[in-house]
């Protein structure tokens, strides 16, 4: 999302400017996913065998995204490494699961409270540390 | 529950738990957060606009303002099924609405406090006890910060007997371990399943 700025460097633009493309010109000025919105550490998972040539209406930020979710990656790294922000990274996820491109793996909802071996679990994995 | 899910026989999806690290402006909780982290701290931005309070008019999202707001999160994995992420919830109060997000299913938080501007942390404890989130509060002990006992500390802060106040220092990879498993250990004992001792 970064760009470089047009033309000569301007005083005003820097890194600490931000990003000089608004940040929603990339989901055409949508700011909802048309599926749902997904947790920070909703997992995606690229689908096997998605054809991403069937759908050349997908910009290249998509099909980084489906590069990256070749493995289990949660909703808040994706938009980490693209440098998007997590809002953007929704709304082309949510694209890409309508197309049936990727998976998404939703955390356990509603009052959902991990189990006693799994705190377990963390607590010796934390005293490994 | 089962703690992986599996997606036909190819991929684990593992469990992810989040944890917030919480606390005013300087209390330590980047520096918490990268003492933690196995991968260099991330950050991830939201964009705020008319949509990050709640509306769906798309038109003129163009011409709203927009500013971005970083978190930071690090990433701790227990074992191939079982990851802890922390996130650094924002500072400033105006950014609440996006607690709500992070605090969406957390396991617990850390609030940070710094004697320094103890009052810096009320809106943090204040959150996490209206919500029924567990929590733990970590008093982070800068160089040449004023040192207080536990219990002043306590008292000041108006904390319930059971939350846990441990003292920390956020720098020190260790010292925050400690802090996380006094967290995890105080989810087990809210629910009356309390962690054996190691």
């Amino acid at each position: 999302m970064r760009t470089e700025s047009p033309g000569p460097q301007h005083e005003w633009l820097d890194g600490d400017a931000g990003p000089v493309v608004r940040p929603y010109t990339l989901t055409g000025g949508r700011v909802r996913s048309a599926v749902g919105g997904f947790d920070l550490v909703a997992f995606v998972l690229a689908e096997p065998g998605a054809d991403l040539a069937a759908h050349p209406e997908l910009q290249p930020e998509h099909r980084r995204l489906v590069e990256l979710a070749g493995r289990p990656v949660p909703v808040a790294e994706l938009a980490a490494d693209l440098d998007l922000a997590v809002g953007v990274v929704r709304v082309l996820l949510g694209d890409l699961l309508a197309r049936g491109v990727v998976a998404v793996h939703q955390p356990p909802r509603t009052a959902y409270l991990p189990d006693n071996d799994i705190l377990k679990a963390v607590v010796s994995g934390l005293r490994a540390l | 529950m089962d703690s992986v899910r599996y997606d036909g026989e190819r991929a684990r999806i593992p469990l992810a738990l989040k944890i917030l690290i919480a606390g005013g402006f300087g209390a330590g909780k980047t520096t918490l957060v990268s003492a933690l982290s196995e991968v260099r701290p991330l950050q991830t931005e939201e964009v705020l606009t008319g949509a990050g309070v709640g509306t769906d008019d798309l038109s003129g999202v163009e011409t709203k303002s927009t500013t971005t707001v970083a978190m930071d999160f690090g990433r701790i994995t227990i074992n191939e099924d079982l990851q802890v992420y922390l996130f650094g919830t924002p500072g400033q109060d105006r950014f609440w609405f996006l607690w709500d997000e992070l605090a969406f299913g957390a396991l617990g938080a850390v609030v940070l406090a710094d004697t320094r501007r103890l009052a810096d942390c009320f809106p943090s404890i204040d959150y996490f006890e209206q919500r029924g989130i567990p929590f733990v509060v970590g008093v982070n002990c800068f160089d040449g910060a004023r040192r207080f006992s536990l219990e002043t500390v306590r008292q000041a802060l108006d904390l319930d007997p059971e939350v846990p106040l441990v003292l920390c220092d956020a720098r020190d990879r260790q010292s925050g371990k400690l802090v996380l498993i006094e967290l995890v250990e105080h989810v087990a004992r809210q629910r009356g399943e309390p962690v054996p001792a190691a």
